[in-house]
């Protein structure tokens, strides 16, 4: 447990910087949504979720510090995740 | 060894905690208690589903309305579907067995969260009590199938919101199962058990709970969504408000088809290691057989689209879906061929576990070749959704998982309560069993191929033969059950006792443990330094 205490505690700018980096990507994503990109309109919108969720996932839920077995099994599920979306585009777009 | 294994009168039966009569089971957070638990509701759940199939074919057994009518048999066959597919297939070897044999097997006094684990039954319980009030409140029984397609299950008037509810609470059990195994598999691993003298049995538990864990969430989202577009009409799965019905096939056998691998890969995991106990010989390619294990559950994930090819799905998915469908049979036909090879010039004992063992390895090869018919666009245009389907995946999932789950029942549940069956009654259990089951499910694929379409009360006269043998045969198949059941039922309670190691095992639950297992299952931790195969080193000679 002590091992798990050490080097996780993150200070108040590091946290400030994320929050106010989340922020920023919202007002992005509104502002994404009133331009008509066609097909990349998904492409951009995934693509900023994605970018918001690693911050929250790295320094909110402290994945960043975690041992590298974690980091793989996390990694894991977000690749099948990406695999089960992709792969419904090979139906989606073809269509 | 021998002071280890000792038997001390009832092992775990001994130990209650302290509590009575049925709080003793419900509140345990022993995994031998709760695979216990498991087992029995489950072999409740699989004598229900047997009921209903023998309506289904009572129904059929000549062309018109027979017993059920149209409405009565539309039920039928979903609430078949639904009890055998959540309550019997999915939890059957894994939770049952899984729970029973795997913490044993790795020199572990439990698995990781035992509360948890308790939580799973209850969720299960919880779940299981849910889907029978669905069929007796509201609309009444649920007459979907056991796949909820729209448009259809957000139209019907039936109670498809309870049903749909009483499985997205089956599927947290599966995920909690699954996030223990992975963990206890993980973590508490005896000494010198290392990742290449895990039993096979294990291994499969291992692949199969990833699949649990990554592949169960999508089904909790997907029948979220259908309550969502039940009760308030989101209009996700309509095309009238911009959604897609198609999409509802996608996000469903994103789960269901790896779900067909949490059915068959415990089960593969099973005969992995009957076949070597019985052939007296170390299994042959153990590597590539726990390799293959992760592979199926890898490819496995990715090959959804082949249950959609007639869906009006696009060109494209269907090529990529049906060469990734190929793929799979690779892994799959590595485990075959290792089971076969381990026989040859193995000195083979012809005990009911390892009769039901070998069952499986036909029976799963005739379902799973049937399998690359289905798999190949141009030859599943012809028979999908006919009865060749329904013949394909009863090979598969029932001469498959269904008679594994019988060899592990036979193997494994005398050591649990220290007393056993009468071989010669398993035997001819077991004979009747396959007549019945072959008669049975081979006139489906041959009508299939003719074209008798699935989910119908009536069909053409020109079927009406072959359907009267297979329900005759479902009669033969349904008394093999019983006549299994009962033996097994009463050895249990009443048979010959039985010893520690009777088959000659050299994996823990063999060696290292009485008979009945203690509580924690070991008296001290047991430090392992041979293969769970490796019967010379062992130094083990079965018993009787």
């Amino acid at each position: 447990m002590s091992e798990h205490d050490k080097g996780h505690i993150i200070g108040y700018p590091v946290l400030i910087a994320v929050w106010l980096a989340l922020l920023i990507l919202t007002a992005i994503t509104v502002a994404a949504a009133q331009i008509d990109l066609g097909e990349l309109n998904i492409w951009v919108a995934l693509g900023i979720a994605s970018v918001k969720s690693s911050l929250v996932i790295a320094v909110f839920m402290h994945m960043k510090y975690e041992k590298p077995l974690f980091q793989v099994f996390l990694l894991v599920a977000l690749l099948t995740l990406a695999i089960f979306i992709g792969f419904t585009f090979f139906d989606v777009l073809y269509r | 060894m021998s002071d280890v294994t000792a038997t001390s009168g009832r092992g775990f039966w001994d130990n209650s905690g302290g509590r009575s009569g049925l709080a003793a089971w419900i509140f345990s957070t022993d995994h031998k208690r709760i695979g216990l638990m498991y087992f029995w509701s489950i072999v409740i759940f699989f004598l229900v589903g047997v009921m209903l199939g023998l309506l289904i074919r009572l129904e059929l057994i000549a062309p018109g309305v027979n017993f059920l009518g149209a409405q009565r048999y539309n039920a039928t066959f979903t609430l078949h579907g639904v009890i055998m597919i959540f309550l019997f297939i999915i939890p059957g070897v894994p939770a049952a067995f899984g729970n029973l044999v795997m913490p044993i097997q790795i020199g572990a006094e439990d698995v990781a969260f035992p509360r948890l684990n308790l939580a799973s039954f209850w969720f299960y319980a919880i779940g299981a009590t849910l889907a029978l009030v669905s069929l007796f409140t509201a609309g009444g029984a649920p007459d979907t199938g056991w796949t909820f397609y729209v448009p259809f299950s957000t139209r019907t008037t039936t109670n498809v919101s309870l049903a749909v509810f009483a499985v997205f609470i089956l599927g947290f059990s599966g995920i909690l199962t699954g996030m223990n195994f992975l963990t206890t598999v993980h973590r508490l691993r005896a000494p010198g058990m290392t990742w290449t003298r895990l039993p096979l049995f294990t291994w499969s538990l291992y692949a199969t709970a990833w699949v649990q864990v990554l592949a169960t969430p999508v089904l909790a989202i997907t029948l979220v969504l259908i309550m969502a577009e039940r009760l308030v009409g989101t209009g996700l799965f309509d095309p009238a408000s911009g959604g897609d019905p198609i999409m509802y096939q996608h996000l469903f056998w994103i789960y269901s088809h790896p779900a067909v691998y949490i059915m068959i890969l415990p089960a593969m995991g099973v005969i992995s290691d009957i076949i070597p106990v019985f052939a007296r010989k170390p299994v042959f390619g153990y590597k590539a057989i726990a390799i293959s294990s992760i592979a199926i559950a890898a490819a496995g994930s990715l090959v959804w689209g082949h249950h959609m090819f007639t869906s009006g799905m696009s060109d494209m998915a269907v090529l990529v879906f049906s060469l990734l469908t190929f793929i799979v049979a690779i892994p799959s036909a590595i485990k075959v061929f290792n089971w076969v090879s381990t026989l040859y010039k193995g000195s083979i004992r012809l005990d009911p576990p390892m009769v039901y063992a070998l069952s499986f390895v036909l029976l799963f090869s005739i379902g799973g070749l049937g399998g690359l018919i289905l798999g190949a666009p141009g030859t599943d245009v012809h028979v999908h959704d006919t009865y060749f389907v329904v013949g394909h995946f009863h090979y598969v999932m029932f001469g498959g998982t269904g008679f594994a789950f019988f060899a592990a029942m036979h193997y494994w549940l005398p050591k649990y309560y220290g007393r056993t069956y009468n071989k010669k009654v398993a035997l001819w259990a077991w004979g009747l069993m396959f007549i019945g089951f072959n008669f049975l499910y081979m006139p489906m694929q041959i009508l299939g191929m003719q074209g008798m379409p699935r989910r119908y009360y009536d069909y053409v006269p020109k079927f009406a033969d072959l359907n009267l043998l297979a329900t005759i045969s479902s009669w033969v198949l349904a008394a093999g059950l019983l006549l299994m059941f009962a033996n097994v039922f009463y050895g249990l309670f009443r048979g010959k006792p039985f010893g520690t190691n009777p088959w000659g095992g050299a994996s823990l639950e063999w060696t290292a443990t009485a008979t009945p297992p203690l509580l924690e299952n070991f008296t001290e931790e047991p430090i392992v330094t041979h293969g769970p195969y490796d019967f010379k080193q062992a130094g083990v000679r079965a018993d009787d």
